[in-house]
């Protein structure tokens, strides 16, 4: 009875929201008398930051302090339309949307700095910082504050702007079935070292290493987080968790946290992760968002690690250690695999 | 139902309730003190969200009867930061990105600060231990782990004003 280390392999191309055309979202952004931003959305940030990312790309192109927006998210009855947070969506389509209205934003902005500098609104810029100058003339300037208060108490204006990402319908070619079912498509690979336990059926998860690329990482922390805490998830859907159908029937199945396995603090392993960044065409600032992907190339690693650990090749998720036993036992005893 | 005196300290401050009969003391913090920091997660003791501190110890408030803290000192998040200067854990939390939509926060900084009044310098396995009783559907909980471990070696202790 022996202990067998394995590695697995594994790729995934992944593609960024609903396919196929469509798939919009909105964006309202305006500012206040006092130079502060607001951005509606209906877009929910269920942790994965969508606030934070918005927030950034929205400061980034009015061109004002990230301090002096604010992100206002999830209200469908008041906020504009999205579809939703799925399928890795939000960074790429709500951003696109972000952006859009932002832009629409700062037209208008940059117009009433340049009714109270008396200049043209082509010869302005931002500085990041709260201010608006003339180019190449710093001393020619207005602050965001009070070109939007001017906007606002002496111009009549609303400094806003509308936004919307829809994706265009892919036509299909009549000849050959050709189309274009999507826009955008993020990548990674990623090798699983486990530890399987002949005589107990048991795998533990040693080591992840993987190597991502999702466009330009926004926001890297929490790409990383988000990569982590995803590659978990993967771990305990490979080894863990099931719904149904459950062995060996409904009534032996999980009613509660004591008897939904997950894995705990004490089952994590080490996951070294490179972002590589590829800035995508149509992604706002080049994001495409980890999404989904976090998640899913870890369980076809983690099946490949147990099959070059001990030759069992377990077809059916979750690679429970009766699983592993079985296929053991029908092949006669592990049969490590070579190392690679 | 007879309702019945609860008198105890919630973050150093006396509280005086009514609690029912059967009640459990997440329901008095979050309903009859409006203290929402305990979150209800799976509402029998397996998840660790509502975790709360009784006496030094880590409690389970969603099983724990109101009327059994009658004169102990309870303590939630509610009462960790001293005005804006978060607590050495909030701040190793934020800075560890130890949260992602942040349920399980509350319970796992009560589980850490139970772990670190008791033992100031615990090992990673030590940390371990203290919130294995606390679930995390986001990160994976190496930032979590990594966080309570920064907080214990003091590198957060002049915790900085947000």
């Amino acid at each position: 009875m022996a202990r067998h280390r394995g590695k697995g392999f594994s790729c995934i191309n992944y593609p960024i929201g609903m396919n196929l055309g469509g798939d919009p979202s909105q964006a309202l952004v305006h500012s206040n008398p006092d130079g502060k931003f607001m951005v509606a959305l209906s877009s929910i940030d269920l942790g994965q930051g969508m606030k934070s990312v918005t927030r950034q790309i929205a400061a980034e192109t009015l061109g004002v302090p990230i301090a002096d927006v604010y992100v206002d998210t999830a209200d469908s009855d008041t906020g504009p339309h999205c579809m939703g947070s799925f399928a890795s969506r939000g960074t790429h389509r709500v951003g696109n949307a972000v952006i859009q209205a932002a832009q629409e934003a700062r037209a208008v902005m940059l117009e009433a700095a340049a009714e109270e500098l008396e200049v043209n609104a082509a010869d302005l810029v931002t500085d990041g910082k709260g201010n608006i100058h003339v180019r190449g003339a710093p001393s020619r300037a207005i602050t965001v504050a009070a070109a939007c208060g001017a906007a606002q108490f002496k111009q009549g204006r609303t400094v806003s702007g509308r936004g919307i990402f829809l994706i265009p319908l892919s036509d299909v070619d009549p000849d050959t079935g050709e189309m274009t079912p999507v826009s955008c498509f993020a990548h990674a690979a990623m090798i699983v070292e486990v530890e399987v336990d002949d005589e107990t059926g048991d795998v533990a998860v040693i080591e992840m290493n993987s190597a991502y690329e999702v466009g330009r990482a926004l926001n890297p922390r929490l790409v990383e987080q988000q990569l982590v805490g995803g590659a978990w998830m993967g771990m305990s859907h490979a080894l863990w968790e099931t719904t149904e159908p459950y062995y060996p029937d409904r009534s032996h199945g999980p009613i509660d946290f004591n008897t939904y396995l997950m894995p705990g603090p004490g089952n994590i392993a080490p996951h070294n992760i490179a972002i590589l960044e590829r800035p995508a065409p149509d992604g706002p600032y080049g994001g495409k968002g980890p999404g989904e992907m976090c998640a899913n190339p870890v369980l076809p690693a983690v099946a490949n690690a147990v099959f070059n650990a001990v030759g069992v090749r377990v077809d059916e998720l979750p690679i429970t250690p009766e699983k592993v036993l079985r296929g053991i036992r029908a092949q006669g005893g592990a049969r490590p695999q070579a190392r690679r | 139902m007879a309702k019945k005196p609860v008198q105890f300290r919630l973050n150093g401050d006396e509280k005086a309730v009514f609690a029912a009969e059967g009640e459990n003391l997440l329901d008095v913090l979050r309903r009859g003190v409006g203290d929402l920091t305990p979150k209800f997660g799976c509402g029998q003791g397996t998840c660790g969200a509502c975790t709360v501190i009784i006496d030094g110890e880590p409690r389970l408030s969603c099983i724990t009867l109101a009327e059994t803290v009658e004169g102990k000192a309870v303590s939630t998040v509610a009462g960790l930061a001293d005005g804006a200067r978060l607590h050495p854990l909030q701040d190793a939390f934020m800075r560890h990105f130890a949260a992602q939509c942040g349920y399980c926060t509350p319970g796992m900084l009560m589980a850490a600060k139970a772990l670190l009044d008791r033992n100031p310098r615990p090992s990673r396995e030590d940390v371990v231990d203290a919130i294995s009783g606390n679930l995390c559907r986001c990160t994976g909980y190496e930032a979590i782990i990594n966080a309570i471990l920064d907080a214990a070696s003091g590198a957060s202790q002049n915790a900085r004003r947000v």
